[in-house]
C-alpha cells in the first residue's frame, strides 16, 4: 500500500502528496457512489467503532455510509448511554472496547486531545472525527477535495474564512491544510471570534473588512453561528452580526465572478448566509461538501485500514 | 551525644562562610564550627565532597491531608519532602476539612508530629472555607502556631473583602500569600493563551489575568500596609510589577516554582501531557527567561514547588479534565542545581538565600545559619551525582511530575532535623 499514516489525527501531519493522495482516491469512489448498488467488499471483515462522546449528526452519518459503502462492519458506541456517563473514565471505556477486537475507532469528543490518548491507549487506526476546539481533519478533507472539484487545482487561491473562528475546530484542521496545499488564507472576524494567534494556525492575514477582502477571495468559506449562545454572547445580536460579517445577497457585488462558497454545516439562513446565497447555483458548493464527504471518508478509511483494493473496478 | 558532620564545604552567606570544615552539634543546635572538632562522646559522618547548607525550606506544599489521603498524606509528603533535601515544608490550607480555623491547624501540626519527616509549617486561609465572603479566625490560628494566610487554589474576587483581609491580618506579622487568578478573565483556561491554546484549541488563560490580579493586591498592600507574599509568579510583567513595589519600598515578596523556570507553553505537545496542565499555566520562553533574571537580580524571593500530588487515575484523563498541578519536592533542588547552578546562572550563595535563607525570613520562622547556637536544620548534597527522574523513585505517592526522564545533576544525600537525620545517604531514615 504504501500510505505512510496509521491515524488521521493532526492534519499537519499530512503532506502535500499524502493529501493529493486521498483526494485522488476520493476521486475514485465516486463510481461506486453512483452506482445502483452502493458496496464493495474493501474492508468487509474489518470493525469500525465510532465512538461519538458529543451530539453530531452529520459527521457520524457521513462517516457510517462511508464504512457500510465499504463493507465494515460498524459499532455506534456513545450518545447519552455512554459509560463515561456512569464514571467510567475515558481509559477503560477504550481498553474495553479494544477487548472487542476492534480495527478502528473513529472518535468525536468535546475534549481537545481526545483522539490522540485513544491511539495511544488503544493501539488502534484512530480517525479524528473532531475533538474540542482542535481539529477536524475529514471536515477540513472533504472541504479541499469540494474546491479541488470546483477550481481544479489550489494553485494560487485566496481563502477567506468568516465567523467564528476561534471556536472552530474546522479551522484548526482546514487552514494548516489549505497552507499545506499553497493556498492564502484571510480569516474575517471581529477580535471576540479570534484564536488568540491566528499566525499558528497559519492564517496570512485577519480583516474586519468583509466587503473590503471579497473582491480578491476564490473561495468564501462562512462559519456557523452558534445561535443557541446569548448571555456572553461575543457579537451582540444575530442582526449585527449578519449585517457585518453575513453572506448576503448584496454582497454578491463585492465577490469575484467564479468565486465559490462554502460552509460546513448546517447553515442558518439569515445568519452568516441569505437564502440567496445558500442556495446559489453556481456559488453554493454546500451540497457538494456533504457528498465530498462520504468520498473523503472512504478514501481515508481504505487508505489507513489499507483494505484489499478499492473496489471500484469489480 | 553529640554529632560531628566532617569535611562537607559548608556554605552559608548569612555568616560569609564557604569553606571545607567540621560541625558539631549537640541537643539539635550547632555547638561549634571548625577544623578537627572533637567531644567527649560523640558519632561522626564523614560528607567529603558533599555541600552542607542551611536547611531548605519549601513555603508552598500541598500535603493533601486531611481529606485526599489518596493524592498524598503527611507522612508521604514530608518524605517526599526529606527525599528532595528539605527540612520544613509549609502546608497549604486547601484540604478537607480546611484549615480555617485552630483546630485545623492543631491537627495538621499532630500529624506532622507523629508521622512527619520534616517540619511542617502550617498556613491557614484567609476566608472562611476559601469562600472569599467571611475572614478566617486569623487571630485564633496565629495562637496555634499558623505561620500565613492564603486562600491557594483561587484568588480572593471581591476587592473590598481581600481589603479587608489585609488591614485585619496586618495585626498579626503575618504574610497575607494571594494566589493571584482573575476568574472571569480566565474562565475555564487551560494553557498560557496564545501560542499553547491556539495550537492545542484549548481555552486560554492569558497572562494579564494573573498580571491585574497582582497589580490589584499590589495596590491594597500600599493600602494596607500587609506584608504580601506573591505566590507561584509566572510572567515577566508580573515581575516587573514585583520591582516596581519593592523599588516603592513595599512589603511585597514573591516565589517562582521550578517548573516555570524550566519548562515553557512549548513542551506541552501533541500528545496533551497533563503533567504539564499547572495552574498558573506554563507560560513563554521570554516569560522564563524573565524569571531566571529575577532570580538572579534578587526580584523573586523565592523557590517553591507548589508540591501538588494527584492520583494517577485523576492525570489520566482528557486534559481538560484532569487536575492542575505537578510534584516537585523531589525534583526541586536538583532542577535549580542543574539549570542555574551548573550553568553559572547562580552561585550557591544565591541559592540558599532562595530555598532556605528568605523562605524562613517570609514565614517568620526563626533564623537557620551555620554557626554556634543555631538550630541544626542542614541540608547536604553531593553536587556531581548524576541521576534521571524516575516515577518509581519518588517517595510521594503521587506521580505527577513533569520531569520524568529529565536527566539532572546534584542531589541531596543527607538532611538533618534539629540535629537528627531524617535521610542518610540518599535513603530516608525510619
Amino acid at each position: 500500500m504504501g500510505f505512510p499514516h496509521k491515524h488521521l489525527i493532526d492534519i499537519r501531519e499530512y503532506s502535500r502528496e499524502d493529501i493529493m493522495t486521498i483526494l485522488e482516491t476520493a476521486k475514485t469512489f465516486k463510481q461506486i457512489n453512483e452506482r445502483r448498488i452502493k458496496k464493495v467488499p474493501t474492508l468487509k471483515g474489518f470493525t469500525v467503532v465510532n465512538m461519538f462522546n458529543e451530539p453530531s449528526t452529520r459527521t457520524r452519518s457521513s462517516f457510517e455510509i462511508a464504512e457500510k459503502r465499504l463493507s465494515a462492519d460498524t459499532l455506534n458506541f456513545g450518545g447519552s448511554g455512554t459509560s463515561t456517563v456512569k464514571g467510567e473514565s475515558l481509559t477503560d471505556t477504550v481498553k474495553t472496547l479494544c477487548s472487542y477486537k476492534v480495527d478502528c475507532i473513529v472518535v468525536r469528543d468535546k475534549h481537545a486531545g481526545v483522539p490522540r490518548k485513544i491511539a495511544d491507549i488503544s493501539g488502534v487506526h484512530v480517525i479524528d472525527a473532531g475533538d474540542g476546539k482542535h481539529q477536524h481533519p475529514t471536515q477540513a478533507l472533504l472541504d479541499l477535495y469540494t474546491i479541488w472539484e470546483a477550481k481544479g487545482s489550489f494553485e494560487g487561491l485566496h481563502v477567506g474564512i468568516v465567523g467564528d473562528i476561534g471556536h472552530s475546530r474546522v479551522c484548526g484542521s482546514l487552514i494548516p491544510a489549505l497552507k499545506t496545499m499553497g493556498c492564502k488564507v484571510t480569516l474575517v472576524a471581529p477580535q471576540t471570534l479570534l484564536p488568540a494567534r491566528p499566525d499558528v494556525l497559519g492564517a496570512d492575514g485577519v480583516t474586519t473588512d468583509f466587503n473590503g477582502i471579497l473582491p480578491e477571495l476564490d473561495v468564501v468559506y462562512m462559519l456557523r453561528i452558534q445561535r443557541e449562545r446569548f448571555e456572553g454572547a461575543p457579537y451582540p445580536s444575530l442582526r449585527e452580526y449578519n449585517m457585518l460579517y453575513g453572506l448576503t445577497q448584496d454582497r454578491e457585488q463585492y465577490m469575484k465572478p467564479d468565486a465559490v462558497i462554502c460552509h460546513p454545516g448546517p447553515i442558518n439562513r439569515g445568519v452568516e448566509l441569505d437564502s440567496y446565497m445558500a442556495d446559489h447555483p453556481t456559488r453554493s458548493l454546500i451540497l457538494d461538501q456533504v457528498y465530498a464527504g462520504v468520498l473523503v471518508r472512504m478514501a481515508v478509511l481504505y487508505l489507513l485500514l489499507g483494505g484489499s483494493d478499492n473496489g471500484a473496478d469489480s | 551525644m553529640a554529632l560531628i558532620l566532617r569535611n562537607a564545604r559548608l556554605i552559608d552567606p548569612q555568616v560569609g562562610l564557604d569553606e571545607v570544615a567540621d560541625l558539631l552539634i549537640r541537643d539539635g543546635r550547632i555547638v561549634e564550627v571548625g577544623h578537627d572538632l572533637t567531644a567527649k562522646t560523640y558519632v561522626e559522618r564523614d560528607l567529603s565532597g558533599k555541600i552542607l547548607v542551611p536547611g531548605l525550606v519549601d513555603i508552598h506544599v500541598h500535603l493533601r491531608e486531611h481529606g485526599f489521603e489518596l493524592k498524598e498524606d503527611i507522612a508521604s509528603g514530608t518524605r517526599s519532602a526529606a527525599h528532595g533535601g528539605f527540612t520544613a515544608v509549609c502546608a497549604m490550607p486547601n484540604t478537607t476539612p480546611i484549615t480555617d480555623n485552630a483546630l485545623a491547624v492543631e491537627y495538621v501540626k499532630a500529624r506532622a508530629a507523629e508521622v512527619g519527616k520534616c517540619r511542617v509549617l502550617v498556613s491557614g486561609a484567609c476566608t472562611k472555607g476559601l469562600g472569599g465572603e467571611t475572614l478566617a479566625e486569623m487571630g485564633d490560628m496565629v495562637a496555634h502556631g499558623c505561620c500565613a494566610f492564603t486562600d491557594d487554589g483561587r484568588g480572593i474576587k471581591d476587592t473590598g473583602m481581600m481589603r479587608r483581609v489585609l488591614d485585619y491580618a496586618a495585626q498579626f506579622d503575618r504574610v497575607v500569600m494571594p494566589h493571584c487568578q482573575d476568574d472571569e478573565l480566565v474562565g475555564k483556561g487551560q494553557v498560557n493563551e496564545g501560542v499553547a491554546s491556539t495550537r492545542l484549541g484549548l481555552e486560554g488563560w492569558p497572562a494579564e489575568g494573573e498580571e491585574l490580579e497582582i497589580m490589584r493586591d499590589i495596590a491594597l498592600c500600599r493600602l494596607t500596609g500587609c506584608p504580601l507574599h506573591i505566590q507561584h509568579l509566572t510572567t515577566k510583567r508580573a515581575l516587573d510589577l514585583v520591582r516596581a513595589a519593592k523599588a516603592e519600598g513595599l512589603p511585597v515578596t514573591c516565589e517562582v516554582t521550578p517548573h516555570h523556570l524550566v519548562l515553557t507553553e512549548d513542551h506541552i505537545g501533541d500528545d496533551y501531557p497533563t503533567s504539564l496542565k499547572v495552574n498558573p499555566p506554563l507560560r513563554t520562553a521570554e516569560d522564563a527567561a524573565g524569571l531566571i533574571e529575577g532570580v538572579v537580580d534578587g526580584s523573586v524571593d523565592v523557590i517553591v514547588t507548589d508540591h501538588a500530588p494527584h492520583a494517577e487515575w485523576e492525570k489520566d484523563r482528557e486534559f481538560e479534565l484532569a487536575p492542575f498541578g505537578m510534584i516537585g519536592l523531589e525534583t526541586s533542588l536538583s532542577l535549580i542545581l542543574t539549570y542555574l547552578v551548573d550553568k553559572g546562572i547562580i552561585d550557591y550563595n544565591r541559592m540558599v538565600e532562595l530555598m532556605a535563607i528568605r523562605p524562613r525570613e517570609i514565614l517568620r520562622q526563626e533564623r537557620v545559619a551555620l554557626e554556634a547556637g543555631s538550630v541544626a536544620d542542614l541540608t547536604v548534597f553531593d553536587p556531581n551525582i548524576e541521576w534521571t527522574v524516575q516515577a518509581s523513585d519518588f517517595l510521594s505517592k503521587a506521580k505527577n511530575s513533569g520531569f520524568i526522564g529529565y536527566e539532572l545533576k546534584g542531589r541531596a544525600t543527607d538532611v538533618y532535623v534539629g540535629g537528627y537525620a531524617t535521610m542518610e545517604n540518599g535513603v530516608v531514615v525510619e
